[in-house]
């Protein structure tokens, strides 16, 4: 009887089991992050949860390498093959949304009042994507480089100007222990450029292109300031503060063996920082005019134009903005939780922590690349460049160039929807 | 006189082979560097390039870029499904354009000088140019199997596979090739009454062998290589062939140990097949230039 007790009880299970399985409406999901072992972590255990949450929807997870899964979207929007929830870059969202890919999503915007701007992605006056983090970029030293330069310690109500960094820059060159003062990164290409480097146009004055309009880049990426920017930028590699062209192997270590002075590095390599030397420190970007900036806007969940379940794929996107999974991501991966109060659940992030100046940093100084589905086009357009003007190009004549590209890009696509 | 003779038949064999060396070292040095890297840990390697240590399994050596690696993608799948799809493909296009080079070269039919004259034309296309149709075309194709008639062909082993099959180039290699054959051994077999078949199977097939050899590891280099097409029709885990999970181990911060150890790893297929077909790959290339 004991027996006969166990085995029906165990077919009711199993009967009730399969029927909340069955129920459940399968959701595909696209991620950026194969062989990123701390965010699958991560994003596993939030898709369990999700799944074990409820009974009407099922996420299923496909994941990507980063460096692939641009091309992998595009092809799959190309085959009609895209899967319900994706992840995007967020400067590329607007181009994604704009081309058919994306639809927005179905959110209470209450629930991310409290995020930073840099994770929200709206285009059309739409909210498209959201992003569970946001990264920073800072300018990396020692404590005891500061203090044997003789050197002010920059804050974000008083930062460096354009004066007193390039005084920095030549108190480290002076001094002959470095290598270069400044490691700006140069081995790395792509997206860092103007990532990184866009917000110091920015701060000259300068931009990509004209944010009032998005319709030209005429004035803006060739106006005075950005001359100006464009000939300071071209003195850091021909008076020897910068080196034009890096070795991978520099960036990544060049700083911990002590080449450089300075780095000018995202908050993904600060725990390295920090573990090379214990009086690292994180300053914020010098403020050459216009005040101090810095890029912002990471990898954002969205919702495929092709989703048949947009409600529960931002059901999905909704339960995944708890603080707790804020944390866990900031805590696995060292960027910065979109909130608040989930900085204050890490030990990186909250008040007094190893990395909490770079939350500072972003509510202080962050400013989103363009808003526009040219982005695409101007990103490598102004890395392009940027690398020539590194490299001894005429300045003007550079930007010029670069403005007339843009334009012509922006024209031939009938203004992007601007 | 005699002695003098020897002596420089000796100084010029010594010069040779120093020579040869020397070339031989500059095509190691990148694999020595390449499977010494793997064994060091990240920071050693980094410090290691400045100098001939970088050549050299010294320091801290140990097999945990190795086990890393294995942590970090499925190492294993992609070079399974790399050596599938390659394996298939370089079998199915030696038999499909071998028939199709003997029907060029052998049978008379009309026209064929024009069709072969366009499939040579087909060289000068690159793939890129075409993989966006064929990517469309791809994702409507139907296909009959377990699952009965399904449409589409993502996500598969035969989307990697079949367009691939038939290439101009070793339709072009193989028609070079039975072009140098003796014509009288075909009239023969003709006469003694053998047909295109048998004739394509125990006469010409036989003789092919550094042909065969050559077509095969051109093609294995091509299909092992394939990084566009795959990112392009693949978005399964399950099928990602080993270029595409390369990129797995291109984090923002690079283990470099680690993208060491996965290329000695995925490099260990491509060296056994051109060990195993070495012999004939080299007679190929040394008729070819007795010939020139």
């Amino acid at each position: 009887m004991k027996h006969f007790t166990l085995a029906a009880g165990a077919l009711l299970a199993s009967v009730a089991f399969t029927t909340v399985a069955q129920a459940q409406t399968t959701l595909s999901m696209w991620y950026h992050g194969a062989g990123n072992e701390g965010e699958a972590k991560v994003l596993n255990q939030i898709i369990t949860d999700f799944n074990a949450s409820q009974a009407d929807w099922k996420v299923e997870l496909q994941s990507f390498p980063q460096a692939a899964y641009n091309d992998s979207v595009t092809a799959g929007a190309l085959a009609g093959n895209l899967p319900d929830i994706l992840d995007v870059d967020g400067p590329i969202m607007p181009n994604w949304a704009w081309a058919g890919y994306m639809q927005p999503l179905q959110i209470d915007e209450a629930k991310i009042a409290g995020f930073l701007p840099g994770p929200k992605g709206y285009w059309g006056g739409k909210l498209y994507s959201i992003g569970l983090w946001d990264a920073a970029v800072a300018l990396v030293t020692r404590q005891s480089i500061l203090d044997e330069l003789k050197l002010r310690t920059p804050t974000l109500d008083q930062p460096w100007t354009g004066e007193e960094f390039m005084a920095a820059l030549d108190a480290a060159k002076a001094s002959g222990k470095y290598e270069f003062p400044l490691d700006l990164g140069m081995a790395w290409t792509g997206e860092w450029y103007p990532y990184a480097f866009s917000p110091l146009l920015q701060s000259f004055g300068g931009d990509i292109v004209d944010r009032t309009t998005y319709k030209t880049a005429e004035g803006t990426l060739n106006g005075e300031a950005a001359v100006k920017f464009g000939d300071w930028w071209q003195g850091l590699f021909k008076n020897g503060y910068a080196q034009a062209t890096q070795d991978p192997a520099d960036r990544d270590g060049g700083f911990a063996a002590g080449k450089y002075a300075f780095s000018w590095n995202g908050n993904w390599a600060a725990l390295g920082a920090l573990a090379a030397f214990d009086d690292t420190v994180f300053l914020p970007a010098p403020d050459f005019g216009a005040g101090a900036k810095i890029g912002a806007a990471s990898w954002q969940f969205g919702i495929s134009a092709k989703s048949a379940h947009p409600d529960g794929a931002s059901k999905f996107i909704e339960f995944a903005l708890q603080d707790k999974y804020l944390a866990d991501f900031a805590n696995t991966t060292g960027l910065i939780p979109a909130t608040k109060t989930a900085a204050a659940m890490t030990e990186n992030y909250k008040d007094g922590g190893p990395l909490a100046v770079f939350y500072g940093m972003t509510e202080a100084n962050a400013l989103v690349r363009p808003v526009s589905p040219g982005y695409v086009v101007q990103a490598k357009v102004f890395e392009k460049a940027l690398a020539d003007i590194a490299n001894g190009a005429a300045v003007a004549d550079t930007l010029d160039a670069a403005v007339d590209e843009i334009n012509a890009d922006i024209e031939k696509n009938g203004g992007y929807g601007h | 006189m005699a002695q003098i003779s020897a002596d420089n038949h000796g100084l010029r064999l010594y010069t040779r082979y120093a020579v040869l060396v020397l070339i031989a070292v500059i095509f190691i040095f990148p694999l020595v560097f390449m499977v010494v890297s793997s064994l060091k840990p990240d920071q050693q390697l980094l410090a290691d390039t400045a100098s001939l240590r970088a050549f050299l399994p010294v320091g801290d050596i140990s097999l945990n870029n190795y086990t890393a690696a294995f942590q970090r993608a499925p190492v294993g799948l992609f070079i399974m499904n790399s050596v599938i799809v390659t394996g298939v493909t370089v079998v199915l296009s030696l038999l499909a354009c071998s028939a199709a080079a003997f029907a060029f070269v052998f049978v008379n039919w009309k026209g064929r000088e024009l069709v072969l004259s366009l499939i040579l034309a087909t060289l000068i296309v690159p793939f890129e140019t075409i993989a966006i149709p064929l990517l469309l075309i791809s994702s409507q194709l139907p296909w009959i199997g377990l699952d009965g008639l399904t449409s589409g062909w993502l996500n598969t082993y035969r989307v990697q596979i079949i367009p691939f099959i038939a290439d101009g180039l070793t339709i072009f290699l193989f028609v070079q090739y039975f072009k140098d054959l003796p014509g009288e051994l075909i009239e023969a077999a003709r006469v003694e009454g053998a047909s295109w078949g048998q004739i394509y199977r125990r006469i010409v097939m036989p003789l092919a062998g550094p042909v065969l050899a050559t077509a095969a590891i051109l093609k294995f280099l091509v299909m092992y290589n394939q990084y566009l097409w795959p990112l392009m029709v693949v978005q399964d885990e399950a099928y990602r062939p080993v270029m595409v999970g390369l990129q797995y181990f291109f984090q923002l911060n690079i283990a470099w140990g680690e993208v060491m150890a996965y290329l000695s790893l995925i490099t260990v297929p491509v060296l056994a097949f051109y060990l195993y077909l070495q012999k004939a790959f080299i007679a190929s290339i040394a008729s070819t230039g007795v010939k020139g």
